[in-house]
């Protein structure tokens, strides 16, 4: 029983908790069971099975008087650790942050506790969420549930790492991302998860330990797109506490996947037939095509010449942003502190402790673009060169309704490739970038296994707050890749 | 290479990093790899081109000015790694 508990989606379970087959209590002592058994992944920085029971206990009295919160109610989540939890440890898998315990709860959190969802823990991540495959994590790496017969432990992607590995192996149901270039999209093709970045000022961003602002994005990591949509109505939503979150009523985005995609156009834009791209992932974004035309769908060919410098405009406008939002940690307020006798020594040695060598290296690549001299050489072009990248979205999405492309250029890699070169490492980006800089909603979807035995996703972008069709388009995806496969972890189903 | 050992010494300064004199040219050499590939921007024809100052296409909400939060100097120092009463405590920067 336990075993089968683990596996259910949030829809199958909502329904199952409402007719009674089972108590949230149930459903998180199998979760926590779970997490327990596999430790080794490492996929949990903190565990919190003390608040899960209690708030479990809380859901089936709700349960029992017949007023559940929402489809989330009792449902077990996973949560990044840089969603700030009042009163559990938050470190965005930094040693800055290392036993920081947070006194107030993010906006989206908060969101998920009001709609009754189950905290199970703390997911690990890269630190601050910069990297592609939570290797950057002073907490050390997160293995993929994921495996083949070499020995060789592979990555889960990144930097929504730790989730992306909890819910692929059946230790929560779902699990919150954040997604600044490709965070929550990467790490769920890598582990055959749905993954959803929703339109920039969709979630409030209030509470989330900060990457780089105008890029950062909530979204839910789920084994299903109608999960995907159960989760994003919890999270979503107006908040007064951040400026940029759109102060508009959410769609219901489960009743709004309902309908065909007969008719829709799809744009395929040319420029994403990368250089390198391995075959296996070129025929599956051909294969996607044909799914979604025997679905009714329109292909049309639409072209984003400015795709290839994408990756480059990232790497100056979200390190720029990165370097101000990371000068808060000065060792006085909270996090850690180096005791030094002189002022400037003890932010230095402080920061050049707390870092890791990826924040660092961000940080100073931030610092000197915008640096006098330098601002508008850099800084200044790669906002010129986004608005560009915006603009080229804007066109294609006069002649199609939502964009396919695959979601990564190559399969989860073993722990401990492409990490010589930084450069190397961003590649992974190249397919989710253009996406965030333009701010749009984009998901990835499972869609298949590579030659020898790995998940690969197919990446799906939509218009601004049309998280919608992404949803139905999303859902036609699934249908046709009827991804049963498990993690060789796992065994057979 | 972009990024000399000077600049990079500058840099590390500004971003309030200690770097050891031993690490820079290791610094320096990494950065300048990431600035390299960068450069490729400057092939963009950007001469008409406004930048882009906000995501969305929207203006950002306002509300009224009145205090939401506040007296609460527990909450706000619970986290700090040295605090005397209700102030947070730094090396001593007047003689």
């Amino acid at each position: 029983m336990s075993d089968a508990l683990t596996h259910l989606t949030i829809a199958e379970a909502r329904d199952g908790l409402a007719a009674k087959k089972f108590s949230a209590v149930e459903l998180a002592h199998a979760h926590i069971a779970a997490m327990e058994a596999m430790r080794d992944l490492n996929a949990f920085v903190t565990e919190t099975p003390e608040i899960a029971l209690e708030r479990a206990g809380q859901s089936d009295a709700r349960h029992g008087a017949g007023s559940a919160a929402s489809a989330m109610d009792g449902i077990p989540v996973a949560v990044k650790d840089l969603f700030c939890t009042e009163g559990v440890q938050t470190t965005a898998s930094s040693h800055m942050l290392e036993g920081f315990v947070p006194t107030y709860e993010s906006t989206v959190t908060a969101n998920l506790r009001k709609a009754g969802a189950v905290m199970l823990g703390k997911t690990n991540m890269d630190e601050f969420a910069m990297g592609s495959a939570n290797i950057t994590s002073y907490f050390g790496p997160v293995k993929n549930p994921w495996r083949l017969n070499d020995g060789k432990d592979r990555v889960p992607g990144g930097s929504s790492g730790g989730s992306a590995a909890a819910v692929a192996a059946r230790m929560a149901i779902c699990a919150t991302g954040s997604d600044t270039g490709g965070s929550i999209r990467q790490p769920a093709a890598f582990c055959g998860l749905v993954g959803l970045k929703p339109t920039y000022g969709r979630c409030s961003r209030w509470g989330m330990v900060a990457f780089a602002s105008s890029l950062d994005q909530a979204g839910p990591m789920t084994r299903s797109v109608r999960d995907a949509a159960i989760m994003l109505q919890s999270m979503a939503g107006f908040d007064p506490k951040d400026s940029t979150v759109v102060n508009e009523p959410l769609p219901n985005f489960e009743a709004a996947m309902a309908g065909s995609i007969k008719g829709l156009k799809v744009g395929i834009p040319i420029e994403y037939r990368i250089d390198g791209m391995s075959s296996e992932i070129e025929k599956l974004w051909q294969t996607g095509i044909d799914w979604l035309k025997d679905a009714g769908a329109e292909p049309v060919e639409v072209t984003l010449p400015h795709t290839k410098d994408a990756l480059a405009t990232y790497y100056i406008v979200a390190p720029a942003e990165a370097s101000s939002n990371l000068a808060r940690y000065d060792g006085v307020r909270y996090g850690l502190r180096v005791s030094a006798d002189d002022l400037t020594d003890m932010y230095e040695q402080t920061r050049a402790a707390g870092f890791g060598r990826e924040v660092r290296r961000r940080i100073l690549i931030g610092t000197y673009v915008l640096s006098a001299g330098y601002y508008d050489a850099y800084y200044v072009k790669a906002q010129k060169v986004r608005a560009l990248i915006a603009q080229e979205f804007a066109e294609a999405f006069k002649k199609a309704d939502v964009l396919l492309t695959p979601t990564a250029p190559f399969p989860a890699f073993a722990i401990g490739e492409k990490m010589d070169d930084p450069v190397q490492m961003y590649i992974n980006d190249v397919f989710t970038v253009p996406a965030s800089l333009a701010g749009l909603p984009a998901m990835s979807v499972p869609a298949g296994l590579s030659a020898d035995g790995l998940p690969l996703g197919l990446h799906l972008i939509g218009k601004p707050f049309d998280e919608a069709t992404l949803l139905r388009v999303g859902q036609a995806v699934e249908q046709a890749a009827n991804f049963t496969a498990l993690p060789q972890l796992l065994g057979k189903a | 290479m972009a990024l000399d050992i000077a600049t990079v010494r500058r840099i590390a300064r500004l971003a309030r990093i200690r770097v050891p004199e031993e690490e820079l040219p290791v610094m320096a050499e990494e950065l300048s790899r990431i600035m390299d590939w960068i450069e490729q921007l400057n092939a963009v024809d950007t001469s008409n081109v406004a930048p882009m100052t906000s995501v969305a296409d929207m203006r950002p909400h306002q509300r009224e000015d009145a205090v939401t939060d506040g007296g609460v100097p527990e909450k706000v120092l619970a986290n700090a790694t040295d605090r005397v009463g209700n102030f947070f405590t730094v090396p001593k920067v007047v003689e």
